[in-house]
């Protein structure tokens, strides 16, 4: 540590040729931190340990399917179920089918089951006492600038009500939050009452529910209940597939693309890159410094201080490009969260991305740091000093 | 003071030329740029300072293997920028057509009002027969309307790559389906019986899905059904099963009510008469849509995302990539300084040297851009991926490096290439010949 102006130095010798790779070592981590942050928003959603005490009861035959209702009481009846609720997908259209957020109707005891969505006991009862009520996550009602009391018309896709109409309204009688940041993109949408998705609508579902969510006593004991539910409707027409509710998240995104391969290859272009530039610039550093070093052996410096002399300053320009691309990564997070609310997956900078962060930027520092700080390591003191 | 303030006025002047070549490289048709380099190439050849510039631009050519590893920087930098954003572009691309290609002027899908989608989708059979009754549908040479009223259900079928359930589109179609869609071809074994449990598989389902090989048979809905042919459509069709329409209704309970009714037009001219008559029939309730308006709108969001993606992440690459090329160049300009100031103390004029960095980087430039294109086409043409379509079934497509993709990935290379050689380019030009000629 004593020697950190030595590297200070060193490091600014050129200022213009250290701030240009400083720049690209921004650029490159920047993209580092929103790359793992879209990840890590795949990969939170699948995740959660609340998720993993909940099973989902959908059709085998897929999940577009609906279930019968009366399966409700024989799987409340199953050991090792402490609770079940039932809910079904609306698909609902606000103004412009860009707009998309997930809409559905839920059985009265649903939110029972989400501890981790905040609702305050009396929104939670003036959605009990409104046949139209609504709720919605803090973040889709930022979005959409909706408050309490607002009346919100969606354009139904599947089901039109019993007079024809294809607008549902609802009144909006509370905001939910979700505390844990990487769980924020739950909050992006609406849930409303199934007494008012029954009554209205124009197909009759009172007999039929599109999934059962079950509270376990013990997550322990998941695959034997889950086996136990599939069991009561095993060789009927309406055979079930239950699985953990992460199991299921993690299936049906895997659906959607291989976002690990994408964000992989993305990566590897991007440090391979930048591997060769700032590895470049460190020789150049270092081959501009070689009588300088010499200097330094010759009054007293040891071979290796000149090794970890040179590989200190390759971290540390990693180090301090790296620090500033992620902080941007953050702020750029933030202020696309604050204009489009949480569509867009992109999950907060933690612990996580900024350990794996700094590993990397220690990592490639000392890769690009190692072939310029072995030479300026092995320099012969009176070739360096006669410029040979 | 008077100094600083030149300077500053000389800076924002290059900052705006920066900016506005790259507008014009970036925006300025392949056309355009290729008489750019024909009066460029003639300049060199025909006038005094052409051939100065020239013979200057072929020095630090030949230059360049001295410094290869810094040179390189510039290469490889600039061919991750475009293998990158030609690789993301070509995604977008593969989705667009594939979905865009499935839809024509002379075709209609008519659904229930506000559906959106055919998995949403309701149309009773009272409506079917109302709709495929209307007189600007085609009919065939034994008079019957070219219409097909489908069923589109959702399978869950074990995927090839990780064994987890992915889901597939099975689409129950009517007896006029091949008369609607001429372009879909049986390529293995034969179509399915109507009235039979039997599905012929598209070619990319049957590539993506366990179990959909010839022969092989499927648990759907209780029943076993056969696959008994493979087909090609070239489009999105490729990834779904067919069946018999009455078939899939009966085993999935649906009475005799469909999902949407795809219909030929005798002239794609009559498209709008049709959507009015059918609109305001009080009888019943629906949207009609050309099936190319109704696939544009199925790609339009996926395919922006994409873009939007592709564009961002070449963006900041290319920024990184601009620092590069930067230090390289006042490397090589610093490394030739002794021999510029020689070249203008003989009389040499600035505007040869800032022609010859520019050149040398230009050059360089697009020998990574061809080298990332290249090694995105290379990797990626053809490659499939496959995603979540509107219907929650899965949708295969291919990536598609095209051509026009391939250029832009070259414009970008240019205009990165640009900016990084016209600031060290003007340094060399600038420095006073006294400083140039003691430096080293």
């Amino acid at each position: 540590m004593k020697y950190f102006h030595l590297v200070w130095a060193a490091l600014f010798r050129r200022k213009t040729r250290t701030l240009f790779t400083l720049l690209s070592v921004l650029a490159a981590f920047l993209l580092f931190g929103l790359l793992d942050s879209v990840r890590m928003a795949f990969t939170n959603a699948s995740s959660s340990i609340a998720a993993a005490s909940r099973l989902v009861t959908m059709s085998k035959l897929s999940f577009t399917m609906s279930l019968p209702k009366s399966l409700l009481t024989r799987i409340q009846a199953v050991p090792g179920v402490a609770e079940v609720a039932y809910a079904n997908w609306f698909g609902g259209i606000y103004q412009d089918p860009k707009n998309f957020f997930p809409s559905e109707a839920i059985s009265d005891n649903f939110l029972d089951l989400f501890p981790e969505w905040q609702l305050s006991p009396e929104q939670r009862k003036a959605l009990h006492d409104t046949r139209t009520g609504a709720i919605v996550g803090a973040s889709l009602a930022a979005k959409f600038h909706w408050k309490i009391g607002d009346r919100i018309p969606l354009q139904a896709t599947i089901f039109p009500q019993k007079d024809g109409s294809n607008t549902w309204t609802f009144d909006l009688v509370g905001i939910y939050h979700v505390s844990d940041p990487k769980l924020v993109s739950q909050e992006n949408a609406l849930f409303f009452n199934w007494a008012y998705f029954d009554e209205v609508n124009q197909f009759r579902v009172g007999s039929s529910v599109g999934w059962y969510t079950e509270k376990l006593q013990d997550t322990r004991r998941a695959d034997e209940v889950a086996r136990a539910i599939d069991a009561l409707s095993e060789d009927s027409d309406h055979e079930t597939k239950t699985q953990s509710e992460q199991a299921f998240t993690a299936s049906f995104i895997s659906q959607f693309a291989d976002i690990g391969l994408i964000v992989g290859s993305i990566m590897g272009a991007v440090f391979f890159t930048l591997v060769l530039l700032t590895g470049n610039t460190m020789a150049q550093a270092v081959r501009e410094r070689v009588p300088e070093l010499a200097v330094l052996k010759t009054i007293g410096f040891s071979s290796t201080s000149v090794l970890n002399l040179v590989l200190a300053e390759s971290v540390l320009l990693l180090l301090l490009g790296g620090v500033m691309g992620l902080v941007m990564a953050g702020v750029v997070i933030d202020i696309v969260r604050a204009k489009l609310g949480t569509s867009i997956p992109l999950a907060s900078l933690d612990g996580g991305i900024w350990l794996r962060a700094l590993a990397l930027m220690i990592a490639i520092g000392l890769i690009v740091g190692a072939l310029p700080a072995v030479r300026g390591m092995r320099l012969r003191i009176v070739d360096a000093l006669s410029g040979r | 003071m008077n100094r600083r303030l030149r300077e500053l006025g000389f800076g924002l002047l290059s900052f705006v030329a920066v900016l506005l070549a790259v507008v014009l490289i970036t925006s300025l048709p392949v056309a355009a740029l290729a008489a750019l380099l024909v009066l460029l190439a003639a300049w060199m050849a025909f006038t005094r300072v052409g051939q100065q510039s020239w013979s200057v631009t072929k020095v630090g050519i030949a230059t360049i293997p001295q410094r290869l590893g810094s040179s390189s920087v510039v290469v490889v930098g600039i061919a991750g920028v475009v293998g990158v954003l030609v690789a993301l572009l070509s995604m977008a691309a593969g989705f667009e057509t594939t979905l865009q290609e499935t839809g024509t002027d002379d075709t209609v899908i008519v659904m229930r009002a506000g559906a959106q989608a055919e998995i949403n989708s309701v149309v009773d059979h009272d409506t079917a027969v109302v709709v495929s009754q209307a007189p600007q549908v085609l009919h065939d040479a034994a008079g019957r309307p070219i219409a097909s009223p489908e069923l589109v259900v959702v399978a869950s079928v074990p995927k090839k790559s990780d064994g987890l359930d992915g889901n597939v589109e099975i689409r129950g179609v009517g007896l006029r389906a091949w008369a609607l869609r001429p372009n879909v071809k049986i390529i293995a074994g034969r179509t399915f019986q109507p009235g039979l449990r039997e599905l012929v598989v598209g070619r990319r389902a049957a590539a993506q899905f366990r179990g959909l090989g010839l022969g092989s048979t499927l648990k759907l809905s209780g029943q076993v059904w056969t696959v008994v042919g493979h087909f090609d459509s070239g489009d999105s069709h490729n990834s779904e099963l067919w069946g018999d329409a009455d078939v899939v209704a009966s085993a999935y309970r649906r009475g005799n009510s469909m999902s949407s009714i795809s219909m030929r037009l005798t002239d794609a001219g009559t498209y709008e008469a049709l959507k009015a008559s059918l609109t305001t029939d009080p009888r019943i309730k629906v949207d009609v849509l050309t099936t190319r308006q109704y696939y544009n709108q199925q790609s339009e969001r996926l395919t922006q995302a994409i873009r939007a993606l592709g564009i961002t992440v070449g963006v900041i690459m290319a920024v990184g990539a601009v620092f590069g090329a930067l230090n390289t160049m006042y490397a090589a300009v610093a490394a030739r300084a002794r021999e510029i100031a020689t070249l203008r103390a003989i009389g040499f004029r600035g505007m040869p040297v800032i022609v010859s960095v520019l050149l040398e980087t230009m050059l360089l430039a697009v020998l990574g851009g061809a080298i990332g294109a290249g090694l995105a086409w290379g990797m990626f043409d053809n490659y499939t991926a496959s995603t979540l379509g509107n219907n929650f079934s899965q949708v295969v497509f291919a990536f598609n490096v095209t051509p026009a993709l391939l250029l832009s990935g070259l414009k970008w290379a240019l205009a990165i290439g640009f900016i990084g050689g016209f600031f060290p380019a003007l340094r060399a030009a600038r420095l006073p010949v006294t400083v140039g000629l003691r430096e080293l």
